[in-house]
This record gives C-alpha cells, sequence and structure tokens, in this order.
C-alpha cells in the first residue's frame, strides 16, 4: 500500500524554470520525511502541489489515500499546512484565528470554540489568547500558525520551512511541539534548509536540488555515503605539526596519505574508524610525545557535509539571481529567504572551512 | 480554560471536518470570512475615519468652490448644485469600496493567508464574496454618515423615504459590484499598495467622465456617450430621479431614459463577470 504521502513524477514548470523535475516521494503512515534543499531547490512546490495549492504540469500524487488531482477538495479535509509564514491574521485575536479556520473546517461555532481553546492551552497562548497576534512575537506567531493548521488533527502534515527566522529557543520550542505531534501519530513532510533540523525531527530525509531528488535514505545512511568519522587536531605549536602528523599516521585509515593538513588554522585531520576509544590512544600518543595541542576530537559527518559532497555547495549558500529562483513566484516568498539567511548567518562559513578540511 | 471536553483523542473522532457543500455551505464560509474582515476593519478603524472624510471633504469642496458656478439645468445657485452634487458624491463613494476589496486581498495573499484559506475544504468563493460583503457594510456606513453631511450642507429629497431608499440601494449594489473588480485586481497585482493606487486610479476617469460633477450635455458628442452609458452615470441619474434632484439629464440614451434599470443591469452584469473572473484567478492564486 502507497504511504500516507505518495507522489510520482511530480513536474511543474514556471517559465523556463524547472521548479520540479519529476519528483518521487513515498512518505509510510506515521513518519517524518524531512525535505532538505537550499532556496529555489523546488521544496516549497512540492509542498504546494501536495497540499492542492498548485497543480502540477504532469505526475501523481496521493495524500492520505485520495487523489491530490481528482480530488482536491477531500484531501483538503486531512491535511494540515503550515507555510514559510505564520498565515494568521494579524489583526484577529489567537482565539479569533483558530476559531475562523475551524469554522471554515465546517466544524459548529461551539466547538470550534471549545477546540480554539484546546489548542491554545497546548501551544502555550493561552495568556495571548485574546490579544491582537500582531502584538505576538515571532515564535508565538509560529505557534499560532501550526495550532491552526493542527485544529483538526489532520492525519497529514505539511510544514514549510517551520522554524525559518525563529531564534534557537523558539526553534527548540517548536522542535517539541512537533516531536508531540509526531509521537502521536500524524505523518509529516517537513521542509528545511537546516540540516540539524532535518537530523532531529525526521526518519527518512530526501535532499533536493534544482528540482530533482538527489539522495534519500535515514540520517545515519545519507552519512555513510559521505564517509566515515575522523579525529582533528589543531597542534599549538606549528614547528610540531609533522610530529603529530606522524603519530596519527599510525592510528589513522590509509596511512599519511588520507591525513589533510591546513598550516594556517594548524589543523590535521585524518579518517579513523575506532571512535572513542581510538580518540584517546592519540591523546596518550600526543602526549607522550609532548606534543601540545589546542583541540582534539572526533568528527563525524554532519548533514552538512552529507549536503556539500552531493550538491557540490553547502545548503545556505546565498541564491545567486533571484530571478531563477520558483519560490520568488510571490514577493513574500523572497522576503523569508533573506529572513533565512540572516538568521543563520553563521552555518554557510562554518560549513565552507568544513570544506577546506576536506 | 472552561469548555474544554474530552482527551485530544476524543477530539479527533469527533473534530473531524463534515461535509458541507452547496450553495449553503458557501454561505456559511463567506459569512466566516465576512466576520473576519468586519473585525480587522473595527481594529484598524484609521481605515474608515479616512474612508468616511474623503467624500466629506469632497462634499465641502465642491459644493463651496463649484457652487454658484456651475450651469445646474438653467440655475447658477449654490444650493442647487449643491443637491445636483450630492448624488455624484454618493455613487463615487461607493465605488472606493474598490480600493479596500484589491488591498484587503493583495494584503492576504502578501501574508500567506490566502494559501491558508486555499488549503481548507471551503467554498472557493468564499474568501473573495466575504471580504466583497464586509466592504459592503462599510459602504453601507459611509453612505449614512454622507447623507448626514449633505443635510447639513442643505441637501434635500423631494420624493419620499421608500425612494430615497430604492436609491441607497442601487448605489451600494453599485459598490458592491466594484469591490468585485477591487477583488480582481487584488488578486493579480503583487503587493497591497499596487492594489490601492491600481484600485483607484481607473476610477478618476469613470467617475469624472460622467454626469457626476458636470452635465455631460456640453461634452463632445463622442464623450457624451461614453458619459451617458457609463454605468456609474446610470446609477447617477438614478438618485437624482429618485431623490428629487436637479440635473437629471435629458438625452434619448437608453440608461439615461431608464437609469434605474440601467443602474441595476449593470451592476449585475459586473459582479456576473468579475465575480467569475475573480473566482476563476482565486482557484489558481498565490503562485
Amino acid at each position: 500500500m502507497a504511504g500516507a504521502i505518495y507522489a510520482e513524477g511530480l513536474v511543474k514548470t514556471f517559465g523556463d524554470v524547472r521548479a520540479l523535475g519529476g519528483v518521487d516521494l513515498d512518505v509510510p503512515e506515521g513518519t517524518v520525511l524531512g525535505m532538505l534543499g537550499p532556496n529555489g531547490a523546488g521544496k516549497t512546490t512540492a509542498v504546494r502541489v501536495l497540499t492542492t495549492l498548485l497543480r502540477p504540469d504532469s505526475g501523481k500524487a496521493v495524500v492520505a489515500g485520495i487523489d491530490v488531482l481528482k480530488h482536491p477538495n477531500e484531501v483538503r479535509r486531512h491535511i494540515g499546512l503550515s507555510g514559510q509564514f505564520a498565515a494568521v491574521d494579524e489583526y484577529l485575536t489567537g482565539r479569533e484565528n483558530l476559531q475562523m479556520v475551524a469554522q471554515l473546517y465546517q466544524i459548529g461555532a461551539k466547538q470550534a470554540k471549545a477546540r480554539a481553546d484546546e489548542l491554545l492551552e497546548r501551544f502555550n497562548l493561552t495568556d495571548a489568547a485574546n490579544r491582537v497576534s500582531k502584538t505576538y512575537s515571532g515564535g508565538m506567531r509560529r505557534r499560532l500558525d501550526l495550532a491552526a493548521a493542527l485544529v483538526v488533527s489532520p492525519p497529514v502534515m505539511f510544514m514549510d520551512e517551520p522554524t525559518t527566522g525563529l531564534d534557537p529557543r523558539n526553534r527548540q520550542q517548536l522542535w517539541e511541539v512537533i516531536q508531540e505531534l509526531v509521537s502521536g501519530g500524524t505523518t509529516l513532510l517537513l521542509t528545511t534548509q537546516y540540516l540539524e533540523e532535518a537530523d532531529h525531527l525526521a526518519h527518512d530525509i530526501c535532499v533536493i536540488d534544482h528540482g530533482l531528488v538527489i539522495a534519500r535514505g535515514t540520517s545515519d545512511e545519507l552519512k555513510a555515503q559521505t564517509g566515515g568519522e575522523r579525529i582533528e587536531v589543531v597542534a599549538h605549536d606549528p614547528g610540531r605539526i609533522e610530529d603529530s602528523v606522524a603519530v596519527l599516521a599510525r592510528h589513522g585509515k590509509g596511512g599519511r596519505e588520507g591525513i589533510s593538513v591546513e598550516r594556517h588554522t594548524r589543523m590535521i585531520t585524518v579518517p579513523v574508524s575506532g571512535g572513542a576509544k581510538l580518540l584517546a590512544e592519540v591523546i596518550r600518543d600526543l602526549d607522550a610525545e609532548g606534543i601540545e595541542i589546542d583541540d582534539i576530537g572526533l568528527r563525524r559527518p554532519t548533514l552538512d557535509d552529507v549536503f556539500i559532497s552531493l550538491t557540490g555547495h553547502a545548503a545556505e549558500e546565498p541564491v545567486a539571481g533571484s530571478g531563477d529562483d520558483e519560490e520568488d513566484q510571490d514577493g513574500g516568498n523572497a522576503d523569508g529567504a533573506s529572513r533565512s539567511g540572516s538568521g543563520s548567518g553563521d552555518d554557510p562559513q562554518a560549513a565552507s572551512s568544513k570544506e577546506s578540511v576536506k | 480554560m472552561s469548555a474544554v471536553t474530552g482527551t485530544p483523542e476524543t477530539s479527533h473522532t469527533t473534530l473531524a471536518p463534515t461535509p458541507r457543500g452547496g450553495p449553503l455551505g458557501s454561505v456559511h464560509d463567506s459569512l466566516v470570512v465576512a466576520k473576519r474582515n468586519l473585525l480587522r476593519m473595527m481594529r484598524i478603524p484609521e481605515v474608515i475615519i479616512f474612508g468616511l472624510f474623503q467624500p466629506i471633504m469632497f462634499v465641502v469642496l465642491f459644493s463651496y468652490v463649484f457652487g454658484g458656478s456651475v450651469n445646474v439645468g438653467g440655475s447658477f445657485s449654490a444650493s442647487d448644485y449643491r443637491n445636483f452634487l450630492m448624488a455624484g458624491i454618493f455613487a463615487q463613494t461607493v465605488t472606493f469600496a474598490t480600493a479596500g476589496a484589491g488591498a484587503g486581498i493583495a494584503d492576504d495573499m502578501h501574508k500567506g493567508l490566502i494559501d491558508r484559506f486555499r488549503s481548507l475544504p471551503m467554498s472557493r468563493g468564499a474568501v473573495l464574496t466575504g471580504r466583497t460583503l464586509a466592504d459592503l457594510v462599510q459602504t453601507a456606513l459611509t453612505v449614512v454618515v454622507l447623507a448626514v453631511v449633505g443635510v447639513l450642507v442643505g441637501w434635500r429629497i423631494h420624493h419620499g423615504v421608500p425612494k430615497m431608499f430604492a436609491a441607497f440601494g442601487l448605489l451600494l449594489l453599485l459598490g458592491y459590484a466594484f469591490s468585485w473588480i477591487g477583488a480582481l485586481i487584488g488578486l493579480t497585482v503583487r503587493t497591497p499598495e499596487a492594489a490601492t493606487s491600481g484600485g483607484l486610479i481607473w476610477l478618476f476617469p469613470v467617475t469624472f467622465v460622467s454626469n457626476a460633477f458636470v452635465s455631460p450635455e456640453r461634452m463632445t458628442p463622442w464623450l457624451r456617450h461614453v458619459a451617458e452609458w457609463n454605468p456609474f452615470s446610470a446609477t447617477v441619474q438614478a438618485c437624482r430621479s429618485l431623490f428629487g434632484n436637479p440635473g437629471v439629464v435629458r438625452s434619448t440614451a437608453w440608461p439615461m431614459e431608464h437609469p434605474v434599470w440601467a443602474s441595476l443591469a449593470w451592476s449585475v452584469v459586473i459582479v456576473v463577470v468579475f465575480r467569475t473572473l475573480a473566482v476563476r484567478k482565486y482557484r489558481s492564486a498565490t503562485a
């Protein structure tokens, strides 16, 4: 049986730009698929197709067992969507927003009110329930938006970059909410530019770039594809780098050839297999040789590494031209892209320095 | 937390949305959206206040600047001009609903609310119908205030209250029709700002190439034809005859001879055409 979210050969072009170039997806019921990709990769387009907002040029999509193209309104009864922006009416109170959405799901006014109260409580918004959402913080608005998507407890949820633009604390809070939701059996498709987020929340990950799924698997499978663990050492004295390399060559896989050295940061990287135990041995040996070190660590590949090795670029590098970006189709999305860029300014840098190590 | 009953699990089963298609569902959804827009309007009173201020300013400016220098049916009296003017100002005011509807819908698109609505199992036309209905309420309020100001500057009706209400009905219908044009503009342009200016700019030729402020009788023939067949003129002419105000255009053009029917027909045609276009646009909107 096909999963709760199933897609086959989804193609969508905007003018000359192929936003989706034949995307296949299969998300088993009760699991989370993390769709990972940079701006303009086609993530939003995929979500819009699956949530009935956009008709694909070709392909097939089934959500909650219902054909998306044939019975869009039926699909809408079974899905919740939380988009890139908190889609709440800023001049309505939190409660009014939720009541409105509930009523538009055809829930009676009285039940709608009860449901709104329940969600406000659950999302920790009860104190702000009677304030217009304009006065909410970014994190509160996101939570309200998510609450609105959960009004009917839909079996299938779509979240398009749910934490884009949130500070770390709010992101953490939202993650907790999402995890709770998933533990309740909801099937979730989550798009994100944050590799950490996919790693943290998703059972399966698909990496999408230029409208194509370029890799899929569990987080561990993807990491294994990129290569194993390694030890990184920062020598204190530049003069002792060669001595350090000699020590490390005894422990590393592939001997001396496998070792890379970055002189200006005094960092030596050696691929290893043996984990923490080996790390302890390396430290002992370096100490025995009297080599002083500033830093040492065992590094496992992150999804950042996966992403770079798959696409040849970091996940959050700025989009070159906005014109070739399908997510710029409406002005608001471009806005979100720039927000996400500033919200995580340190990540691209981190990614590129890792690249230089290799 | 007062009315919550049951655990989330039970609410899951009881809250499964019940299909409610057809016209009844459509009316329900439209009213929910209309309520939302009215709440919004109450919380941004500036919009209503400016909406009221503008026509009042027009009444005062036109009656004191132009009054006395415009010939209305052979009279240069300022009082006659004010009585002539009011129907034009009423009609112009109701058409400003276009800009409000357009800006509101463009704003909803911009903020992602249209996406939310489109992902809900609700009637396709309800978001737009709800907005235009809310605008209708605002327009009605404006008409009442304007009527009071009109009376203060000397405007009077002569054919009784029922006919006055008939005229107000035609005005509101015209405003409602124009708000559908605004809805289409709002869905087409990319920003609320563009919707506001795009919603207003074409209204100037429509309201000025008409019988609203001067009689078309002395316009060049082609312009006169445009003015006489202008949907806007039909409503103005209908109001003048229903109010018993001076300046009713003597012309053999059908809309000028049968202004009430012409006004009704124009408004209905505009609603049908622009509602169809706007709802179609909404279905594929936002991308």
